[in-house]
């Protein structure tokens, strides 16, 4: 069954159409990629289902509901976590803190545990009291994907988790999602290409707004028109 | 944990260096402190808003004044007696902060600072428009008689010292217990990075909401019991200085620190005092000094003290 679903999903901008038409499924427990060019309508699409961006037209599913009326912070709350492209922390307050206010609203009281677990899952627990803001750029993404974690998510949606990283890092991430509960589906926006052969196990390409294929790693990696509008340029 | 009783005990410090200080100033120092206490609910219920949740409002001389007004009238007009005149006042804010936060949230930074103003101005203006009732810019006396609560006589200096006291301490208390709390910490971060609260979950319009009425009734209630302890209502106490006070506390003291508002209303208070008795362009002097303070403490007495030196002030 799929977790989540999208049908005729599109969005215009002013002169330009971002997405299209678009269809999409996506198993319960599976990880995915999404890929494409820049500008493909990658970060577009995935504000689409969690709710931050509104859709011109089309409709969202999530675990069989038609979330498409809800609000952002409601479909966030039926277990959709999302980590922004552009690191989204809060700055001013401690590393705890914020990992705390991602628990909290599920957690309440109970929150500190999960705290601590998370702080230890992203080797942030030495930082745990430092400012946010004062952290190094990758440890801020680490940081975010904690709150991602901290909030048991159904869905986790990832928008270039790994960008800016340094090489260890990114093999600290693989890690870390690799290890995460089997259950737990994850869309990942992904323009590296070894974090995407390495965790998913299933691909969507997106180019100008629409699915341009679909397939396992292997496919898409042999895939002709993927090679051309894509890969061919990473690969070259 | 450690943070929850050093805060506290900084509270309930604080709250019994007041009653001390009764005993041990002089009666002009005492008389302004009373007063002091008081306004210093207002800016506290001013800095729920924008210290923690980070709104700029320019309107709150409308709650302050609803709850002066409504505590007056009921008084004045419904021969009312302290408690039930007060509870109108509280009740009174509630709504007027219920409806302007309702509307006026449904803009953001500026547009919600000139909303907020128009509506406090429209406020006034209801105020003199019926002044029939409200007696406008004069405004009514609350005759002594009628200010006694439970046989206690508010206009007596030691008893009114001792119920802005009370007022104050609730109020301190209520706000330290607030911030502190999972709903307050979640308006902090409403002030932090409002789209990243949305995105983890929560529901940011209504927790603003929650937190300009809670704001508008601590406003309302130093506002009432400004009325009842000083025996006075006017219009001049929903003008839009009475909106620009509260920030003015709020920013000298320390925004979204609990003991920077009355910090700050003590601050500007003597400030103004001194000056005017230096000068009669004491308000220069006043704008040099506030300059000066934004300039070198922008974050307020008590915020600079908590970014240089004690960390764990709340
Ligand atoms: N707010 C906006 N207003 C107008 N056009 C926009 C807006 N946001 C995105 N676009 C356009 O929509 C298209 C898709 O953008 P989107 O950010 O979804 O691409 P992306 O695949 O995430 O790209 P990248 O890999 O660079 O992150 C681009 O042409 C972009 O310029
Ligand atoms: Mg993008």
């Amino acid at each position: 069954m799929s977790l989540l679903s999208t049908r005729g999903l599109t969005k215009s901008y002013a002169g330009v159409t971002a997405n299209s038409d678009i269809d999409f499924d996506l198993p319960m427990g599976q990880t995915r990629a999404l890929i494409g060019p820049n500008g493909a309508g990658k970060s577009t699409f995935v504000g689409m289902i969690s709710g931050r961006i509104e859709a011109t037209s089309g409709t969202v599913s999530f675990a069989g509901e038609d979330i498409s009326p809800l609000p952002a912070h409601k479909r966030i709350a039926k277990g959709i976590a999302y980590t922004f492209q552009i690191t989204s922390v809060f700055g001013g307050l401690s590393v705890a803190e914020n990992i705390a206010l991602a628990a909290r609203r599920q957690l309440g009281t109970a929150a500190p545990a999960k705290v601590a677990e998370v702080l230890e899952q992203v080797s942030l627990a030495d930082r745990a009291d430092q400012t946010a803001r004062d952290l190094s750029y990758g440890h801020q993404r680490i940081l975010e994907i904690g709150m991602g974690l901290a909030q048991n998510p159904r869905l986790f949606i990832l928008d270039e988790p790994t960008q800016g990283l340094a090489e260890a890092e990114i093999d600290a991430f693989k890690a870390l999602i690799r290890a995460l509960d089997p259950a737990t589906t994850i869309l990942l926006i992904e323009h590296n290409m070894s974090v995407v052969m390495d965790l998913a196990e299933a691909i969507t390409v997106l180019d100008q707004g629409r699915i341009l294929a679909e397939g396992t790693p292997a496919e898409i990696h042999s895939n002709a028109d993927v090679q051309s509008v894509y890969l061919g340029t990473e690969h070259a | 944990m450690r943070l929850f009783s050093r805060a506290n005990a900084l509270h309930l410090g604080l709250i019994a260096l007041l009653a001390a200080l009764f005993f041990t100033l002089p009666a002009y120092h005492t008389g302004n402190l009373a007063r002091i206490m008081v306004l210093a609910v207002f800016a506290m219920g001013y800095n729920l808003l924008f210290g923690y949740t980070g709104l700029l409002s320019l309107g709150h001389a409308l709650f302050f004044s609803a709850g002066m007004y409504g505590l007056g009238l009921a008084m004045h007009l419904g021969a009312a007696t302290p408690a039930p005149a007060f509870l109108a006042g509280l009740i009174a804010a509630l709504i007027v902060s219920g409806v302007v936060g309702f509307l006026a949230l449904r803009t953001t930074g500026v547009a919600f600072m000139i909303v907020t103003l128009m509506f406090a101005q429209a406020g006034y203006l209801t105020i003199l428009y019926f002044g029939s009732y409200t007696r406008g810019d004069e405004g009514f006396v609350i005759q002594q008689a009628q200010r006694s609560l439970l046989g206690i006589d508010l206009s007596d200096d030691t008893n009114r010292y001792f119920a802005a006291l009370i007022l104050f301490a609730a109020a301190l208390l209520v706000t330290g217990a607030i911030v502190r709390s999972g709903f307050g910490r979640t308006l902090v971060a409403i002030r932090e990075n409002e789209q990243r609260a949305t995105m983890l979950g929560y529901d940011v319009q209504r927790l603003k909401l929650i937190a300009v009425v809670l704001s508008g009734v601590l406003s309302g209630a130093s506002g009432a019991a400004y009325a009842l302890l000083f025996g006075y209502a006017g219009a001049t106490f929903a003008t839009v200085q009475y909106s620009i006070f509260p920030l003015l506390w709020v920013l000298l003291g320390g925004a979204g620190t609990t003991i920077g508002p009355l910090i700050g209303a003590i601050f500007m208070f003597y400030l103004i005092d001194y000056a005017s008795g230096l000068t009669n362009a004491y308000l220069l002097l006043v704008g040099v000094a506030l300059v000066a303070l934004t300039l070198f403490a922008s974050q307020g007495i008590v915020g600079t003290i908590r970014a240089r030196w004690i960390r764990w002030l709340p």
